[in-house]
């Protein structure tokens, strides 16, 4: 077995006990709201005139499994959620939160990667062009501009952005399609419906991820172009683009790769704000709501699956960078 | 060598080129005066530069960085804005012309209200606003404002309206601007219930502001603890910690926050909230510094004057101290500056969302709850004062940060 595959082994063993701890955090982070969601429910119905008696709120706690202590809810959540698929009730919904989350996370999940896939087809070269042009117009500009995309919180891009579209063209950007579209069957209309609300959530993601992107490479790749191979490089008549490519370019990477580990569940945790403010139907403002309602399974499912993402995230890139750097393949694979 | 040592090396040896003697046989008239003005200036001149010379060399790392951040010019000047910016937020019921729940009955989502010097006639006074309020345009059921240009009143210092204590001690009702008669003064417009935006924008500054801080404190001291000892240690201690923090990293921020003041009690009072969400946001905050620290220090471990520093006896908490904290320190400073504008904002995001700072409490997140609608906005654009207000705030942090990172790296050119 080569090295790289031994690693990649031993880094895919060392996830499971990291998913199993996370999967517990979830759940006792979900679990330190005041009351649970039966509270919520008797709030309600005290709000709307209606009342429960103390018999019926406990009867409810015993068809949830709320009155059981934590660690036991926990089993028996793991339980069905690795033996049935079962991530169990939204009490909101009365809908069992698989069937919510598998008609939302796609949406976040598509919106995420796109989102991602645009920043860093236009991070890198810019980053690029602003670490070889050091000191150029182009290069404050961007600087400029990186400052203010890492300065501007998402919410406030697409909050500036709806309203500069709403006051030109009277056009109201909520969700990802326009009212008569919601609920249409798939037609070229509707996809084009689409692309007219989808672009926001996009620009805005992307906007917020540029900036950090921007600023690594080009620190990076700027300690890089000083050093004396690539003096070597150009002397021994390698044209710029090959100088660039071939040397300091996948050394200024490295920093680079280890940011997709975080870089997946930021842009989640992003989308999920902006989704909120754009009012998407995505995870976003599900998990708003069933934090705010303790509706916990439906929390808890969303947290644990971004945190898995993460870790899945962070062995993707710890992978990409034993790969793409022999250095650190070779100290890796010896520490092993 | 740094610039400045280049700069004085260039003059030194420009002087001594000056003194090469003239070639002989062209002795007296004007060479020879200018030869000796020329040897005159630049002896003086050397001894001054010198003595320059001498000071850079003896100077401490501190007086290098301090010296090298003064000519960065930008980031010097934000440096200054951010020390004012605190200062009104500090001071913030001073500054504020009223308090932060007054509202005007008449003035419902009022326009800022502008300062003239010059009347309808041309004629010149003090700073001044003419009398307006607000009233609904029964065909679009906005709010139009409305100026009377007939009435001027006097806009001036050091005005007595409403009361309050000063830094929560010293009761006044001093305020820094305003109009004696009680005509409002709307730097930034007012809210949908006639409150000053001005003034919330400044109240709300010091939770916004300050959560920075409370939160940079917190997980400045954690990380720099675990992150010390996680390092010198090593060994179990070691693993522990680092495990710790990846597993605290994999979870996601935003769904973690949002969790986490969720649980907050609604019965808290605002201390406590802020209190709470302070926190909350150094709870992750803490890891990233710990990582770095912990990095460096077993870099440090290995360094032949921490080593010659061991031989001699010293004890490890001198080790620590005296010898590895301070290479740290520089590093320390810009994390600090960088990390703060990410609390800013984080506090901002929970608070949009409700989740964080709730009425009557302000901060600039719960000021722009009352921006959430883009129909809202579009009418009254003023309303996005407090995101202005914001941007600014971190985009000067970033200056700073980088200010102070170049000024600290002592390679540079």
């Amino acid at each position: 077995m080569g090295p790289v595959l031994r690693y990649v082994g031993r880094r895919l063993l060392l996830m499971i006990p990291m998913l199993v701890l996370i999967s517990f955090l979830s759940f006792v982070i979900i679990q330190l709201p005041p009351g649970d969601y039966v509270d919520t429910y008797a709030r309600n119905l005290a709000s709307e005139g209606g009342s429960v008696n103390a018999d019926q709120l406990a009867a409810l706690r015993a068809q949830y499994g709320l009155d059981q202590p934590m660690l036991v809810q926990y089993l028996v959540w793991m339980k069905n959620i690795l033996f049935h698929w079962d991530f169990g009730t939204s009490f909101a919904y009365n809908q069992p939160v698989s069937e919510i989350l598998a008609e939302r996370v796609p949406r976040t999940m598509l919106i995420s990667l796109v989102s991602i896939a645009l920043t860093w087809a236009i991070a890198v070269p810019v980053g690029i062009y602003s670490a070889v042009r050091k000191y150029s117009v182009g290069d404050y500009v961007v600087t400029f501009l990186s400052f203010v995309g890492l300065a501007v919180p998402g919410f406030l891009v697409a909050l500036v952005l709806m309203l500069l579209v709403y006051d030109h063209t009277g056009f109201l950007i909520t969700g990802l399609f326009s009212p008569p579209y919601r609920e249409a069957p798939w037609s070229v209309d509707r996809v084009l419906d689409l692309l007219r609300n989808v672009w926001l959530p996009l620009v805005v993601l992307t906007v917020a991820g540029i900036g950090g992107i921007v600023r690594v490479l080009r620190a990076s790749l700027l300690d890089e172009l000083g050093k004396q191979y690539v003096v070597t490089a150009r002397a021994k008549g390698l044209t710029e683009g090959q100088v660039l490519r071939r040397y300091p370019l996948r050394l200024a990477m490295n920093p680079l790769l280890s940011t997709i580990g975080w870089m997946l569940p930021a842009t989640v945790g992003g989308e999920i704000v902006v989704s909120k403010v754009l009012n998407l139907p995505t995870t976003g403002p599900v998990l708003l709501e069933s934090i705010q309602s303790q509706d916990m399974y439906l929390t808890g499912a969303i947290v644990l699956l971004l945190s898995a993402l993460t870790i899945i995230g962070t062995v993707i890139s710890d992978v990409a960078l034993a790969v793409a750097d022999p250095r650190i393949r070779y100290e890796r694979s010896r520490a092993a | 060598m740094t610039d400045l040592e280049t700069a004085l090396d260039d003059d030194v040896r420009a002087d001594e080129r000056r003194r090469v003697p003239a070639p002989p046989g062209e002795g007296g008239g004007y060479t020879a005066r200018r030869r000796a003005a020329l040897l005159r200036r630049s002896v003086g001149g050397r001894r001054s530069r010198a003595a320059a010379r001498e000071d850079l060399y003896e100077a401490s790392q501190r007086t290098l960085v301090l010296r090298r951040f003064r000519r960065h010019r930008l980031a010097h000047l934000s440096l200054y804005l951010l020390v004012a910016m605190y200062v009104c937020a500090i001071l913030a019921e001073f500054v504020a012309p009223y308090d932060k729940l007054h509202s005007f009955e008449d003035q419902k989502y009022a326009a800022p209200t502008q300062i003239h010097v010059v009347d309808e006639d041309g004629g010149w006074h003090l700073p001044f606003v003419y009398s307006s309020r607000t009233e609904i345009d029964q065909d679009t059921f906005t709010y139009e404002t409305v100026v009377d240009t007939s009435v001027r009143h006097p806009v001036q210092l050091f005005v007595h309206g409403d009361e309050y204590e000063l830094l929560g001690l010293i009761p006044a009702d001093v305020h820094l601007f305003g109009t004696p008669d009680g005509q409002p003064v709307f730097l930034t417009g007012a809210d949908h219930l006639g409150r000053d935006s001005f003034s919330r924008i400044m109240v709300g500054s010091r939770i916004s502001l300050l959560v920075g801080f409370g939160g940079v404190v917190v997980s400045f001291v954690l990380g720099l603890l675990i992150g010390g000892l996680s390092g010198y240690l090593g060994g179990r201690v070691d693993a522990v910690s680092q495990r710790a923090i990846d597993l605290i990293i994999s979870i996601p921020l935003i769904p973690l926050w949002m969790a986490l003041s969720a649980a907050v009690p609604q019965t808290w009072s605002g201390v406590q909230t802020y209190l709470a969400i302070t926190l909350i946001l150094s709870l992750v905050g803490w890891t990233g510094l710990a990582r770095v620290v912990r990095g460096r220090i077993i870099a440090l471990r290995e360094e032949d004057y921490v080593t010659a520093a061991r031989v001699s006896a010293m004890r490890t908490p001198g080790i620590i101290g005296r010898h590895m904290l301070p290479a740290l320190t520089s590093y320390l400073i810009v994390h600090i500056t960088i990390a703060i504008p990410g609390m800013i904002l984080g506090e901002t995001t929970l608070s949009f969302l409700g989740l964080g700072i709730s009425a009557p409490d302000v901060s600039w997140g719960s000021l722009l709850q009352g921006a959430q609608d883009v129909t809202v906005v579009s009418n009254y654009p003023w309303l996005l004062a407090p995101a202005v207000v914001l941007v600014i705030a971190v985009i000067l942090f970033n200056f700073v940060g980088d200010g102070l990172r170049d000024a600290s790296d002592p390679y540079q050119n």
